[in-house]
């Protein structure tokens, strides 16, 4: 359903997305997964007509993205990051104009509207103007628009962002089951890993380059089993100890020595009762998408403070290039 | 479709349009200003061979109402990108040609009302109205504010944001305000600014007004009305084309 071939999209002389490709297939839920500034909202803008690609090829349900823009639009929904109501309209003349502009008959229309407003639990608040709403409710009515005119494609940009967690599980469980009822296939981009865990597959992106693209399973098994997080009295001490006792590879930050190990569980009894420094604590967990961005790029994927190079690209963004 | 995308399109503007009430008192009451302040100003120094000041500032003000009324409709495709709706509009399956004719024809619409009634306050300047030329000036208005939106289409697609506006208020839009006759006879003026005066669409428009309404005017009505039907052509021309090319 969605093809890119070595897309690009330069700003200038920023690679915002450098040379992407990856496929997606009839019902699968697809994810894109990096920090801000990766490229994940510039690829959304180029699939979905918004953006011309600078080189490369990409095609929706079979229609190349820039030849016939008009039956992309017409086979996809778009859920954006940022908002995009009309804040002086009432709750459904946002959906009426959706509906109209998609030209969908008024009945179906009507019927939808009613189906949609109640998932998202705003059917009591139609009437009321888009500005009087919370962050959250805005969010709501935008998905609610996004799926009025049942697309085929369905792009997802951050799209939980800033919804309280039990909003949050709706939103999912409604997307699976239109996945499962409609096989509509779902394109989306996160930068929260147990989100992208909803997804068939994922690529991680940075930089504008696809690092690993494979199912969160696969993912995962590229950390090499368990992660366990130790702190000590000498954390210097301590990390020369397991290197030399266990040949380990491990990783330390504010948090504490970081190490990767398989059976983790049969590991911490043995290795408590023979390790010389003393222990103040450990935890083991398993992977999380998290641990792969780190492993892949050297980086957590929610840095705090953006490099500058970030910086200038999402200020790119900003000015909607 | 088309016309349908065109109906939507429009039809969201005038909804906002209708509820914004203080914005269309505004509009409203800002050339009733000009015209009972400047008009009563100058009426005691000024004697138009034909009337009272106040007389030939009246189709002045309405010139004035529609610039203004067509450039702020128009530029709020500014706003749209700004609060992100251009984007619901930009990926749905309609064509840009129907966005830009659907802002155009909600311009008109809105230049229709508030010039109907600046209209309405004909009997307080002594000017008298028949239902013949209420409707000349009504189509009068609708091409004007057609070519002026047009005018405005263009600008905003160029514009991100609005740090640009203020410079083409203060180097287009008050300079075609000023240069249009609405509140001076252009006879007296030096030949550069005669330039000027003579490629701007507003003379055109002040001129028929002033000529439907008072009988005074410059130039034949056929070249007012061909004028301005020639700029809108070439400004809906561009416009459509500048606003397709848009990302």
């Amino acid at each position: 359903m969605i093809v890119a071939k070595d897309l690009c999209k330069h700003f200038d002389d920023i690679k915002a997305v450098d040379g992407v490709t990856f496929s997606v297939e009839k019902g699968e839920i697809f994810g894109f997964l990096g920090p801000n500034g990766a490229g994940k909202t510039t690829t959304i803008n180029v699939l979905c007509t918004l953006m011309k690609p600078t080189s490369g090829e990409a095609s929706i349900n079979g229609y190349d993205v820039s030849k016939d823009p008009y039956n992309v639009r017409r086979s996809i929904g778009l859920i954006f990051q940022d908002p995009s109501l009309d804040d002086r309209l009432t709750a459904t003349e946002n959906l009426d104009f959706h509906g109209m502009i998609y030209n969908i008959p008024k009945p179906t229309r009507e019927e939808r509207k009613k189906e949609l407003l109640e998932m998202v639990d705003l059917w009591d608040r139609r009437k009321d103007q888009v500005k009087t709403f919370s962050g959250g409710m805005k969010r709501r009515l935008e998905i609610a628009r996004g799926l009025l005119h049942q697309p085929r494609i369905l792009f997802l940009d951050e799209p939980t962002l800033g919804l309280d967690p039990q909003t949050r599980s709706h939103i999912w469980n409604y997307i699976h089951s239109l996945r499962d009822e409609q096989e509509i296939t779902i394109f989306m981009t996160t930068h929260y890993m147990d989100e992208a865990e909803n997804c068939d597959r994922i690529a991680i992106i940075d930089y504008g380059k696809i690092v690993a693209s494979d199912t969160p399973e696969e993912l995962k098994r590229l950390v090499g089993g368990d992660v366990i997080t130790l702190k000590t009295t000498d954390d210097e001490k301590a990390v020369q100890e397991i290197g030399e006792r266990y040949n380990l590879h491990v990783r330390r930050d504010e948090k504490g020595i970081h190490l990767e190990i398989e059976n983790g569980e049969e590991f911490i009894p043995q290795f408590i009762s023979s390790f010389s420094t003393k222990i103040n604590a450990i935890n083991l967990r398993r992977p999380t998408l998290d641990d792969v961005f780190l492993k892949l790029t050297g980086r957590e994927i929610r840095k705090e403070e953006a490099s500058a190079r970030d910086k200038m690209r999402s200020h790119m963004r900003m000015r909607g290039h | 479709m088309f016309w349908k995308a065109v109906y939507v399109i429009c039809m969201r503007d005038i909804r906002r349009f209708f509820r914004e009430k203080s914005q269309v008192i505004g509009s409203v009451a800002r050339p009733a200003l000009w015209l009972v302040i400047m008009g009563t100003g100058f009426n005691t120094i000024f004697r138009a061979e034909s009337g009272t000041y106040t007389q030939f500032l009246f189709p002045g003000i309405i010139g004035m109402t529609v610039l203004f009324t067509s450039v702020f409709s128009a530029v709020s495709i500014i706003w749209d990108r700004q609060f992100g709706f251009l984007r619901e509009i930009l990926v749905a399956p309609v064509s840009r040609t129907s966005v830009a004719v659907g802002k155009t024809l909600s311009g008109c619409f809105q230049s229709m009302i508030q010039g109907g009634i600046i209209l309405a306050l004909s009997p307080l300047v002594d000017v008298h109205l028949t239902p013949v030329i209420i409707v000349e000036v009504l189509f009068l208005i609708f091409l004007t504010s057609f070519a002026l939106t047009s005018l405005g289409l263009l600008i905003a697609s160029r514009m991100e944001s609005f740090e640009g506006f203020n410079l083409i208020m203060n180097f287009l839009i008050m300079p075609m305000f000023l240069l249009s006759g609405a509140f001076f006879p252009m006879q007296g003026l030096p030949g550069w600014l005669k330039t000027l005066v003579s490629v701007n669409p507003l003379t055109y428009a002040v001129d028929a007004l002033r000529g439907v309404i008072i009988g005074v005017h410059e130039y034949a009505l056929t070249t007012d009305i061909l004028f301005m039907v020639g700029f809108a052509i070439l400004m809906t021309a561009v416009a459509v084309t500048a606003f397709s090319r848009e990302m």
